[in-house]
């Protein structure tokens, strides 16, 4: 199939009817706009239905019901959109319904900004609403493979009952790409005989429930979703990584950040400087392992993100203490440069080379 | 021997966790007995609420979802828009419907959804222990009003389907009691017609059920029944607000 230009936002919308989602529930709020819109106007033509929901607490909420149905369903929002989702989204992962959940991430906390940001990376991956609970957390640096993950994050929602969350920033879904709408790897999903569709006579009722009122059966409940969890950790880490087996320091960024030090890495090689990349698709589960792989004789990692420091967190846990890790990161809708990058690497080194 | 009486199939058989004397019971009972009649049951789709009704979802005996507190009519909401030919009721009481789910109740009655509603008001929290509700009655007791509702501090009690009934979308609106046989027999009705509203596609229909709590409003059954006829009913005045051909 030929490649067609499309915005990250309108793009989503193509790949989740592709993927077979014929069921949106949003709240319009910038900068992911553009994803309702699309759905308004395309889902009817698939004969699906696109509801503009009340709030971001009812959209959600339809999520869960729409889920709990049986079918492919998604929502999208951008950051105070997603805090107020999140009682869903607990519900959701506690009754183990598939979905796919859209954060356009901008500025914050509060009212914030409009700007690009990657300050929900703790929501997102920690958690969010009350409980333990996690999703499957998917973070695209281009608008290509943000399509490939909203197909895929379709069948991982299915495979594993459990929610899957796209985390973009507002660059991402501002920026137009030549993309291609391709077919992911094949997995093995079963028929949702869990779904509530009427009895039919045929059956006892299913119920779609996360209230667990005896403690014992809600412990045997959170050791199966633990359970579930594990087998996520050893399946779905994705990750890119460049030159970290033979690099002097490596940088770890995810999302359109891992684009500018993408950049800043290239015009780094031509001074001389060996810098790796490591660029987590998968924040969780997070590919702590990835880490392993960097060689000795590297002098530092440094974690750039569009926040004040939240996944350095995580690089910590992967390094546990084998190279100083140290942070850079622009807040508030502004954009780190790769000028600013560069100068972080070389003081690692210890100044210019 | 003739079977002249039995329990309808519209109910499992799980015993329930209501307290002696609560009208939650009889409800359920003329749901079932509904959704059997109507010849419903095995395609319905119940959402439950949270509060004293939590565990519905163990009681009708047919498909259920448990949504958060309020959300019942977006959940609803979801399940029907892809489902558009399964029965889709919620059951829901006053601190969910009325306080924590306006938004969602008011809305999905605005958009016509074509769900059907049964709200269950006895103007207290019961499950969370005896809390004021909007709906609790002006100077009436409550564990977060020891004093009584005070008008000037809480506002007065609200009434849904009088506010619900102003909603184009909101085809059937009816208020009914349980605290007499007759009065029961008309709260059955109220609810067969408003879930018929449903499967004729008409739009959204809520029958709001005046009921008791003896356990937190310190009442033997038989007193709380008198207590509801004479301090609820006042309040909130039983009868039809809205029915089809009225809307048009």
């Amino acid at each position: 199939m030929a490649k067609v230009l499309m915005k990250g936002n309108e793009a989503i919308g193509a790949a989740a009817i592709k993927a077979g989602c014929k069921y949106f529930f949003g709240y319009p709020i910038t900068p992911q706009s553009e994803l309702p819109e699309y759905m308004s106007r395309e889902l009817p033509k698939v004969g699906g239905i696109f509801l503009q929901a009340e709030s971001e607490v009812a959209a959600i909420n339809m999520v869960y019901g729409a889920a709990g149905a049986g079918e492919r369903v998604m929502t999208s929002s951008s950051s105070p959109g997603i805090s107020l989702k999140q009682e869903g989204i607990t519900y959701i992962a506690g009754a183990e319904l598939p979905c796919l959940i859209v954060n356009i991430m901008r500025g914050g906390p509060g009212l914030g900004s409009i700007q690009p940001s990657q300050t929900d990376y703790f929501q997102a991956t920690r958690g969010g609403g009350n409980g333990d609970y996690r999703l499957v957390v998917l973070a695209p640096a281009d608008v290509q493979e943000l399509v490939d993950l909203i197909i895929e994050g379709f069948d991982i929602a299915d495979q594993y009952r459990n929610p899957v969350m796209i985390l973009g920033d507002g660059m991402i879904g501002q920026m137009m790409e030549p993309v291609e709408f391709t077919t992911p790897k094949q997995r093995e999903l079963s028929e949702k005989d869990w779904a509530t569709v009427g009895t039919g006579g045929k059956r006892n009722p299913n119920i779609i429930n996360s209230l667990y009122i005896d403690p014992e059966s809600l412990e045997k409940h959170n050791i199966k979703l633990q359970e579930k969890y594990k087998i996520i950790k050893e399946n779905e880490v994705k990750v890119e990584s460049y030159n970290i087996e033979d690099a002097d320091v490596v940088i770890a960024a995810y999302g359109t950040t891992a684009r500018i030090a993408k950049t800043a890495i290239s015009k780094l090689e031509k001074e001389g400087y060996k810098v790796g990349l490591i660029r987590p698709i998968s924040l969780w589960p997070y590919p702590y392992d990835e880490f392993n792989k960097i060689s000795d004789r590297c002098k530092g990692i440094l974690t750039v993100e569009m926040n004040s420091g939240q996944m350095v967190d995580d690089v910590k846990i992967a390094v546990d203490g084998r190279f100083p890790v140290s942070f850079y990161g622009r807040t508030g809708g502004m954009v780190p440069t790769p000028d600013a990058i560069i100068e972080r690497v070389k003081e690692i080194y210890g100044g210019e080379k | 021997m003739t079977v002249v009486f039995q329990k309808t199939k519209g109910l499992t058989d799980n015993p329930t966790h209501y307290c002696p004397g609560c009208t939650h019971g009889i409800i359920h009972r003329l749901v079932g007995e509904v959704l059997e009649e109507l010849g419903v049951l095995d395609n319905a789709i119940g959402v439950a609420p949270v509060g004293c009704s939590v565990f519905a979802y163990n009681y009708f005996n047919c498909d259920m979802q448990q949504a958060a507190h309020g959300r019942a009519p977006a959940v609803a909401t979801g399940i029907k828009r892809v489902r558009p030919d399964n029965f889709v009721f919620t059951y829901q009481g006053d601190g969910d419907l009325a306080s924590i789910g306006t938004a969602e109740i008011v809305h999905a009655a605005h958009r016509g959804e074509k769900i059907s509603t049964v709200f269950v008001n006895n103007a207290i929290y019961g499950m969370t222990g005896g809390q004021m509700a909007p709906t609790t009655l002006i100077g009436q007791k409550a564990t977060t009003a020891p004093y009584g509702r005070d008008e000037a501090h809480s506002g007065r009690p609200i009434r849904i389907s009088e506010m619900l009934s102003t909603i184009h979308g909101a085809k059937f609106v009816e208020r009914v009691a349980v605290n007499t046989p007759a009065n029961i027999r008309k709260a059955k009705k109220a609810i067969k017609e408003c879930f018929q509203i449903q499967l004729e596609g008409k739009g959204f229909g809520i029958v709001e059920v005046l009921s008791t709590c003896p356990t937190n409003w310190g009442l033997t059954p038989e007193e709380a029944m008198k207590w509801l006829e004479d301090n609820m009913i006042p309040y909130y005045p039983l009868g039809n607000f809205r029915r089809p051909e009225e809307v048009e």
